[in-house]
């Protein structure tokens, strides 16, 4: 399913159970994709299958070998700090061993080598009850990209705790990366990752998150640098009443490709998610990718939804793809829906700022941050924020913006 | 004494059908401190004169010209105008999503008077402003028009009108949409900055129940891209009773 919104192929409920032999089973949805931990029974992607089409293969395929992470004495291959702990239990998990998995399997090559290659996952946690007044930041540098970095993160918020935890991404490596979330009853958490590699950076990463019941997830991706970024975010609203606010924001310059597939799975009852990914292209050559799936199952019955993807194409010669994909298996829903916008400037919003005196150039300038600041608005975290409204300035100082 | 001057002004707009003359000769001369109610029916072209005043790139202004104290607004970018002192409420502001009121006051300030404001007497201005035309103050730390109201929309308009301090405000049906005592609000707005700045007033408008609380020098009656009529305030209530119906037999709206 890549170009067409989903609808039910009859009515919910107007045929017979689908449990009994002989059923029909609609060939292409998104739960049915393969999962496993062995990369074995992934293959090496060819850039034709539905999750690797718009991916450029050759230049990320310095994450497809089956190798250690090349960590060296005294040198790591990624750095890491973590800072703002204090509050939190921090420890480490080896395969198998709980909660490492629990919310985590591997849904494609990279993500099964990271799982593989990561002998001790580190393992941050919210303990019960408590409510951080400070985010957890983990800080990660890359050492050279020529340098392949395997990684599995386990986020646990525990019933009843409230917190923020922040993966910074710099320097430049290759790195296959998973990152698993638990939002256990009750639990309020945000997740934020921003990656700002340096140019040549190769980093594919999947985020999979289960959310319990009454509990609520918010988890942003913020990509402005990197060569290719492949974060791909699938949430799980499991519990009754549980909710996720699944949020993006890029900055593609030329060369630079980051995509997200986003996939949103309401399983329990009365679930809420909303998914807003906007992205800014600018330069030859700038790509970004988001494919959005979001899956309403057959128990998730009064469940409100929707998805939405907007980007702004600042230059000629930049590319978005925006793929949303919807599937629906219970009709007793409180709402679904989707939306999808490329486009360029806003020639009316550009007119009103100019109509108050305002130069076209500053106007254009002002477009753009507030269609990205409505993302960075949203993350809750004024350090982060403040910065990232810089680090907007500055990529738009970059690049020559177009009279 | 600043004046604006608009002299046999043709102006065509491209539709998908091809295109259309909307103004089709306008002449019009507007001072300083005056209020000009231009009234007229719907498709008379009230609104086609009011964006290109402010230059909206939509509208080719075929021939005739606009100066404003002699110098050609014509050849002025949009931005160019309102650093001239030319300033147009529109009567649907656009949403600017991301850019807050406050952040949006300040660059707009700036850019007209050329340097930043000093920044005490500019939230103090700020806020009186927005207390006089009894806008909440959380409305600074909101996005640009983004889930405004209709009447909030406008009140904003006027906010700027005031805190801008242009030469000429044309005020594009700032009347529509609003309930009697946004208009009041609203029309005590515009009155004030006339007081304060000797503000010139091209006010748009098809119905006369704004002139009730903005009383007008000047009464010029728009028929089929021109004016059809002048007249000072007695004309606005002579429309109120009779309605355009007499100017428009013959009078065909393309």
């Amino acid at each position: 399913m890549t170009s067409a919104i989903q609808t039910p192929p009859v009515a919910p409920g107007s045929r017979a159970h689908s449990d009994g032999a002989g059923a029909f089973v609609p060939v292409q949805t998104r739960t049915e994709r393969t999962r496993s931990y062995d990369p074995a029974d992934f293959g090496v992607p060819a850039g034709t299958e539905v999750d690797w089409k718009h991916t450029p293969i050759q230049r990320i395929a310095g994450v497809f070998g089956d190798v250690e992470t090349d960590d060296r004495p005294g040198d790591p291959a990624v750095d890491w700090q973590l800072s703002g702990a204090d509050a939190v239990e921090v420890g480490t998990l080896a395969v198998g061993q709980a909660p490492r998995g629990e919310a985590f399997t591997p849904e494609d090559l990279p993500s099964a080598l990271a799982w593989k290659h990561t002998g001790e996952a580190l393992h941050v946690v919210l303990p019960e009850g408590v409510e951080l007044d400070q985010p957890v930041v983990v800080q990660l540098t890359g050492n050279g990209v020529e340098r392949r970095a395997n990684g599995h993160v386990v986020i646990e918020a525990k019933p009843n705790s409230r917190g923020t935890i922040v993966l910074r991404h710099a320097g430049s490596t290759t790195f296959a990366q998973n990152v698993e979330v638990l939002v256990r009853e009750g639990a309020n958490l945000t997740v934020v990752s921003v990656q700002e590699w340096a140019d040549d950076a190769i980093h594919a990463a999947a985020h999979q998150a289960r959310v319990g019941r009454d509990a609520y997830l918010r988890h942003v991706v913020v990509s402005f640098g990197g060569g290719v970024v492949r974060l791909n975010p699938s949430v799980e609203l499991a519990g009754e009443g549980s909710e996720a606010e699944l949020y993006g924001l890029s900055f593609s310059d030329a060369g630079q490709h980051f995509e997200s597939q986003v996939f949103l799975h309401h399983k329990g009852p009365h679930t809420r998610g909303d998914v807003l990914y906007k992205g800014a292209l600018q330069g030859e050559t700038a790509r970004s990718v988001w494919i959005g799936d979001v899956l309403i199952g057959r128990d998730a019955v009064g469940t409100d939804s929707y998805e939405a993807n907007r980007n702004l194409v600042l230059t000629p010669g930049a590319r978005a793809d925006s793929i949303p994909n919807l599937e629906i298996e219970t009709g007793d829903i409180q709402g679904a829906g989707h939306a999808s916008a490329t486009g360029r400037f806003d020639d009316e919003q550009l007119f009103y700022l100019q109509a108050r005196g305002i130069r076209e150039d500053e106007a254009r300038r002002l477009v753009v941050i507030g269609f990205l600041a409505e993302i960075v608005q949203k993350i809750g975290v004024p350090d982060l924020e403040a910065h990232l409204a810089e680090a907007i300035e500055a990529e738009l100082a970059g690049g020559v913006l177009p009279s | 004494m600043s004046v604006l001057e608009i002299k046999d002004l043709h102006v065509n707009v491209e539709t998908e059908q091809g295109t259309r003359e909307i103004l089709r000769g306008v002449d019009l001369t507007i001072r300083k401190g005056e209020i000009h109610a231009i009234m007229g029916p719907n498709g008379s072209g009230k609104s086609t004169l009011a964006y290109t005043i402010a230059g909206h790139p939509k509208y080719t202004v075929v021939s005739g010209s606009i100066t404003l104290d002699g110098e050609d607004v014509l050849e002025m970018s949009v931005d160019e105008r309102a650093r001239a002192g030319l300033f147009l409420a529109m009567q649907y502001p656009v949403e600017i999503p991301g850019v807050t009121v406050t952040n949006f006051l300040r660059t707009a300030k700036t850019a007209i008077d050329g340097q930043a404001p000093a920044v005490r007497g500019w939230v103090k201005d700020v806020r009186e402003s927005m207390a006089n035309l009894r806008m909440d103050p959380a409305f600074a730390e909101r996005n640009v028009n983004e889930g405004f109201s209709g009447g909030e929309k406008k009140r904003n308009e006027i906010l700027q009108l005031e805190l801008l301090k242009p030469d000429f405000a044309v005020l594009d049906e700032t009347d529509s949409g609003l309930d009697v005592d946004a208009l009041k609000i609203v029309s005590e707005g515009v009155n004030r900055a006339k007081e304060q700045t000797g503000l010139g007033v091209l006010l748009i408008t098809h119905y006369t129940r704004i002139l009730r609380y903005i009383t007008p020098d000047y009464v010029h009656v728009f028929v089929a891209g021109r004016v059809a009529e002048e007249g000072g305030p007695e004309l606005a209530d002579r429309l109120e009773e009779e309605g355009y119906d007499r100017y428009l037999d013959g009078a065909v709206v393309s």
